[in-house]
């Protein structure tokens, strides 16, 4: 049984749910492998990191919660803090190279890094860097394909706003490209 | 009688079970919902006032639990299908009422999301701990049918199934699922509104002034009517008879008891819902429900690994307990594990059927968050020890 456990991670309204719904949309509408999203609700999840914790697998997830994530997204510096811990020696670490100051890596990660805040603002809207991230991520860890991963952003992002989201997840996806 | 294509939203979806649930009941026909918003089922409503309206069915806010549940059955009898939604807290408020519906015999349903508890507990987190309120938790003797989804698939499906089982049997129908489940995001796949069956109430034939409300003529469930259409009668909790009028003696109650009780035990075997997987030669069967069942499947492939003969049945309804089953199985001399988020609520059922015949062990947990699947597994290896 071949699972792998993600977390994705951040401050409040940096779109971190979202990203994950994304993402286990990807993996099981267009993918069609199981994915189970779970969050954390109530006092915990009001904090400064915020996460939404996704496991996909060839089979029915059992388990419902992440143990060990094997990839984390991480959008905040503290949200990074918090969570790298939990990761597996060998995790993939993803993070918005602005706000994050990678430190503490286990020797066997693996860090990808990029400004999806800059290249945001440079599309006009701030608020789509959790999309830049979305597309960075798809390329990185080759998890979803391109075309899935960008039927599910179609799918999760308010009406009228495709065109600037699809335009922010290529970018994310060619700066993933390039650094891989 | 298939779905009306107004209220199915077709297609594969990556919903969360509080939103399959309201998907489910849209598709089932549910065009009136009455509630006050609580965690964890607080987006079943949400999506509810959302869609509702869209399709000419209504949401009201109520002011509390105790209200809600009275207004679906009002809606109830004036035609619509109708539920309520709400958590342990607001379930406890509503027993009254539930006790009601049993009485007047509407069709309705009623959806807990659980959380822990007692009392206001764990908001946010997963509890299974109000399985035998759901059965027993309104005076007098009354029966009940209760689902428990394990998926937000499940919880589309078996909301839909809700809906039919009230219809037939005219039954307050519980919904049990848990806050795990109902905040867990998953593919939900809605089929075409034509593959989707549904079961329409049974309306009298009778003209104004010939309708006996509680006139059985020999079938367990007498049909009903819709106000409006010009039949006066009286409806009561108290014990009632063929007219609804109220009869104070023991002869009435008996009449009244018997068939709300057997109307459902008698039919057990037709309401009753199990998956089963490798039960034939297992030595043990773990018998699990809601998300306690995924986390179960865990453990048995942790013990299956070692060559333990393990099966497992899944109670896809919980009420009625499927007696007539386990019973069987213990006759065969296998031994039973039971996970579930309580300190042993539906075990007491297991332990009532199996009569110590063969080992049965509770695997106990407070809520809060899942099973360990190794505390189970250790508790399959103790039972075959």
């Amino acid at each position: 049984m071949s699972a792998t456990e993600i977390k994705f991670s951040g401050f409040g309204g940096q779109g971190v749910i979202l990203a994950g719904i994304i993402f286990g949309r990807a993996a099981s509408i267009y993918d069609n492998k199981f994915a189970t999203l779970t969050q954390s609700f109530g006092p915990e999840a009001r904090g400064s990191a915020c996460s939404a914790q996704l496991i996909v697998s060839e089979d029915q997830v059992l388990y419902p919660y992440v143990t060990r994530p094997q990839i984390l997204m991480a959008m905040s510096q503290e949200a990074f803090n918090k969570f790298l811990p939990e990761t597996t020696d060998d995790a993939t670490v993803i993070i918005e190279e602005e706000l994050v100051k990678a430190t503490g890596l286990k020797p066997g990660m693996k860090l990808y890094g990029i400004p999806a805040t800059r290249i945001a603002e440079e599309l006009g809207r701030k608020m789509i860097l959790n999309i830049v991230m979305v597309g960075f991520f798809t390329a990185v860890t080759g998890l979803v394909g391109y075309e899935s991963a960008r039927e599910a952003v179609k799918d999760s992002v308010p009406q009228g706003t495709e065109v600037m989201n699809l335009k922010a997840f290529d970018r994310g996806y060619q700066y993933g490209k390039e650094l891989k | 009688m298939k779905a009306d294509p107004k209220g199915v939203m077709t297609g594969a979806h990556f919903l969360d079970g509080d939103h399959a649930c309201c998907e489910g009941a849209l598709a089932a026909g549910c065009r009136f919902v009455a509630g006050y918003p609580i965690t964890p089922s607080t987006e079943v409503v949400e999506r509810i006032a959302a869609r509702f309206p869209a399709v000419g069915g209504m949401f009201i806010q109520m002011e509390d639990e105790i209200a809600s549940s009275i207004a679906i059955q009002g809606a109830v009898w004036a035609g619509a299908k109708a539920m309520t939604v709400t958590s342990g807290p607001g379930f406890s408020l509503m027993m009254e009422h539930i006790g009601l519906a049993a009485m007047l015999e509407t069709p309705c349903v009623f959806v807990n999301v659980q959380r822990g508890g007692p009392s206001t507990g764990l908001p946010t987190l997963p509890g299974q701990a109000d399985m035998m309120q759901a059965r027993w938790g309104s005076h007098g003797d009354y029966e009940v049918i209760a689902f428990c989804p394990n998926s937000p698939q499940e919880c589309f499906d078996l909301t839909i199934e809700a809906f039919n089982m009230a219809e037939i049997y005219r039954v307050p129908v519980m919904l049990m699922l848990d806050e795990c489940v109902g905040h867990m995001t998953e593919k939900v796949v809605i089929p075409e509104a034509d593959a989707i069956e549904i079961a329409e109430r049974r309306f009298t034939g009778a003209k104004p002034g010939e309708y006996l409300p509680y006139e059985t003529n020999g079938n367990w469930v007498p049909p009903m009517v819709k106000a409006g259409d010009g039949h006066y009668f009286h409806m009561t909790g108290l014990t009632h008879d063929e007219r609804g009028y109220p009869v104070m003696n023991a002869e009435a109650q008996e009449k009244c008891v018997h068939r709300i009780v057997n109307k459902i035990r008698e039919n057990a075997d037709a309401i009753v819902r199990l998956r089963e997987a490798e039960i034939e030669d297992a030595d043990v069967v773990v018998v699990s429900y809601g998300i306690t069942s995924r986390v179960a499947l865990k453990a048995i492939s942790m013990a299956q690994a070692e060559g333990i003969k393990v099966g497992h049945m899944r109670l896809v309804t919980a009420w009625p307990f499927p007696e007539n089953r386990i019973r069987r199985l213990a006759d065969q001399g296998k031994a039973f594990v039971m996970p579930e988020l309580n300190y042993g609520q539906m075990y007491l059922e297991l332990e009532r059927v199996v009569q110590g015949r063969t080992r049965s062990l509770l695997v106990p947990h407070g809520g809060g968050t899942v099973h360990d699947p190794e505390v189970i597994y250790r508790k399959i290896k103790e039972a075959v020890q």
